[in-house]
């Protein structure tokens, strides 16, 4: 077991280089951060772009290996470089992963949980009522796009304050509160998280239900089961202990996967929102021309996806007890 | 799987009369696909999304000859006018038509979204099969492709491109998407390429001395043909909601062209106020992935009926009304499709 996930690790960490190294490339030939200096008014002297891009290794004159030599340099020492603006892309960092961090925590924890849930219930209970609305309404959820979700959600949230500001539509909370953990603070924070927290929630249940669905269907009509039950187990006992157990396995990869790459998947989200987190850089920093963030975020995801092979593998070895014999 | 049409209406697909078995193998062909299509009609979710589907393209392609409108003309007039007589789904805020402008998004989603799905596919199908046919080295190195396309974020890296295509034609962010979308069901047509490559039909082809590529796209992906039409069924549906996603962040099509993912996007900012701007051209959407959706489900239970969604396993009351049907239809529903899908479950 150990030497099968060092060998895992070790392909892992290959890839998570190549991909780092392709997405710097990447960005580094198509981002142009000279026209984000050459908009200015006044127009700066061309020499002080070319210096400032060159104090940020950003000159897309300098040639790419070059540039990539120092970004890779910086990466090994732990420094990510500087972002467009001259700061540096690690205090940067350090912020966003704690905002989108506060953003997914509970909303992750809701919608794995309700997913696996309804997804279970609704097996058991296959083509009744429950079942039946539940399925479609998963249907009509997997076929919107987040920012639709986000948007719907913002406008029915517009309706229902009808001029108040009970729910707030954007922001993580609002300046006053900036820094503050009291009691006003958290309330106002929850005003804030209520519907991006909302629209994460939808779509994980949305999602892992149907697959938690399917897996406990392939469950319910094995032999097993029917052994528990003849053996005397309520069916609750026997549903839950021998079935829900056994099919919550193969959801488990996927479980993993989504959670940890939430942490960069969730831009729509968070864009629709106004949270400063880690999927909003992603976009913004392509608007803004930010190659070393760019490159940052690739890694951050390469990495996360690395997190998460492991992770997933080691919980199923964990969680299945074949794995662990073989 | 609710419907349940009376025994008599339905002739037996199941063993086959004396008078056909005698015929030449093209009446087993299109018995599969009668069946197929017999199935599919039962389903009533799935003909709906047809149905929707349908509604869709010809309201895509016919509806801007309805209105006197086009989807370039601003009428000054009407700024961010309610939907009316005259403009059905109301102005935006520079005075276009919104139900012109979003017909004209739709005919672009579904192109792209149907294109995307026929690329991924068809890439899938390709890569999958050579690596797993060849095996050793080929096998190797495609399939650390795959992983290295897996580990780049697709959205970061597409938006990072879009420079590229701004400007020059939306097709480069077709082949783009279809580039990024193709990996999972790679890995699928891999491993059941596995299985298949040792049967005897490709085994007799090869030592009859046809080619790899002949075997490949002749006899090998033909045997998954369910498997590749509904998964490109569901990349459809995946690519439009990617293609919109994208585009909502101006990071897809460029002006002048517009999808609804540029429809949504530019009205955003009015959407809480005039909510009509959003709801048309996002409810356009939803229905794009709702009738996809359907459909993909109705194919996988009529193409694929021993799919694990498919399968009535537990004995239940509803299942009771099914052994009124002559019991011989089910051996032989196995049976048709046993051939190709016994790899596949």
């Amino acid at each position: 077991m150990g030497r099968y996930l060092l060998r895992r690790l070790a392909n892992y960490l290959v890839l998570v280089v190549v991909a780092a190294s392709l997405t710097y490339f990447l960005a580094g030939l198509s981002l142009n951060p000279r026209a984000k200096f050459e908009g200015r008014n006044p127009p700066l002297p061309e020499t002080s772009i070319t210096k400032t891009l060159d104090e940020y290794n950003m000159n897309p004159d300098t040639p790419i290996l070059t540039r990539f030599g120092h970004w890779a340099d910086g990466v090994v020492h732990g420094d990510l470089g500087k972002t467009i603006e001259g700061d540096d892309v690690n205090d940067d960092f350090g912020r966003r992963v704690g905002v989108s961090t506060r953003l997914l925590l509970l909303a992750t924890i809701v919608g794995s949980i309700g997913g696996v849930a309804l997804g279970a219930f609704g097996a058991i209970r296959q083509y009744r009522l429950f079942d039946r609305f539940t399925t479609l309404a998963s249907f009509f959820v997997l076929a919107m796009p987040v920012f639709v979700i986000g948007v719907a959600l913002k406008i029915g949230a517009t309706a229902l304050n009808d001029g108040t500001q009970t729910i707030k539509v954007l922001g993580e909370y609002d300046p006053q509160y900036a820094g503050q953990w009291n009691f006003d603070a958290l309330v106002n924070r929850a005003q804030h998280m209520l519907l991006p927290a909302l629209t994460l929630i939808i779509l994980q249940v949305a999602l892992y239900s149907r697959y938690q669905r399917s897996t406990m269907l392939d469950v319910l009509g094995s032999d097993f089961l029917r052994t528990a039950r003849a053996k005397g187990l309520r069916r609750r006992k026997a549903l839950v202990k021998h079935g829900l157990r056994t099919a919550i396995l193969p959801v488990v990869p996927l479980l993993v996967y989504n959670i940890v790459l939430l942490f960069t998947g969730a831009t729509f989200t968070e864009k629709t929102f106004g949270w400063h987190g880690m999927g909003e850089l992603l976009v913004d920093s392509i608007g803004k021309q930010d190659v070393n963030s760019v490159a940052a975020v690739g890694l951050f995801t390469a990495v996360l996806v690395l997190i998460a092979g492991l992770l997933s593998d080691v919980l199923y070895a964990a969680l299945d007890p074949r794995v662990r014999v073989r | 799987m609710s419907v349940q049409l009376p025994p008599a209406t339905e002739p037996a697909p199941g063993p086959v009369p004396p008078t056909e078995a005698e015929g030449r193998p093209a009446k087993t062909r299109t018995s599969r696909m009668r069946l197929t299509v017999r199935r599919f009609a039962r389903n009533r979710l799935a003909l709906f999304g047809l149905f929707l589907l349908v509604l869709l393209f010809l309201g895509a392609y016919g509806g801007p000859f309805l209105t006197k409108w086009d989807y370039q003309q601003h009428d000054y007039l009407n700024f961010l006018a309610s939907p009316s007589g005259d403009h059905w789904w109301g102005t935006t805020q520079g005075g276009v038509d919104l139900f012109a402008l979003t017909m004209r998004g739709l005919q672009k989603s579904l192109i792209i979204g149907l294109l995307v799905g026929v690329i991924s596919t068809f890439l899938a199908a390709t890569v999958g099969a050579f690596a797993a046919y060849f095996g050793g080295w080929t096998d190797r190195v495609l399939m650390w492709i795959v992983d290295l396309l897996l580990v780049m974020p697709s959205f970061l890296i597409i938006a990072v491109l879009s420079p590229m295509f701004r400007g020059s034609t939306w097709l480069i962010f077709v082949v783009l998407l279809g580039a990024f979308s193709w990996m999972i069901t790679g890995r699928v047509v891999r491993s059941m390429t596995f299985t298949l490559k040792d049967r005897e039909f490709v085994k007799a082809a090869k030592y009859m001395g046809v080619s790899a590529p002949v075997i490949i796209f002749r006899h090998i992906l033909p045997s998954m043909a369910s498997m590749l039409i509904i998964d490109t069924v569901i990349q459809v549906g995946a690519a439009v909601i990617g293609e919109s996603s994208l585009s909502y962040f101006g990071f897809g099509v460029q002006a002048p062209d517009v999808s609804l993912g540029t429809v949504i996007a530019d009205n955003t900012t009015n959407a809480t106020t005039y909510p009509w701007l959003f709801f048309f051209p996002a409810g356009c959407l939803v229905l794009i992935g709702v009738s996809i959706s359907f459909i993909g489900d109705g194919l996988r239970d009529a193409l694929d009926p021993n799919a694990s969604g498919a399968k009535v396993r537990s004995p239940r009351k509803k299942k009771q009304p099914k052994s009124g049907r002559p019991t011989a239809a089910v051996p032989a529903q196995t049976t048709a499709t046993a051939g190709s899908q016994g790899a596949a479950s």
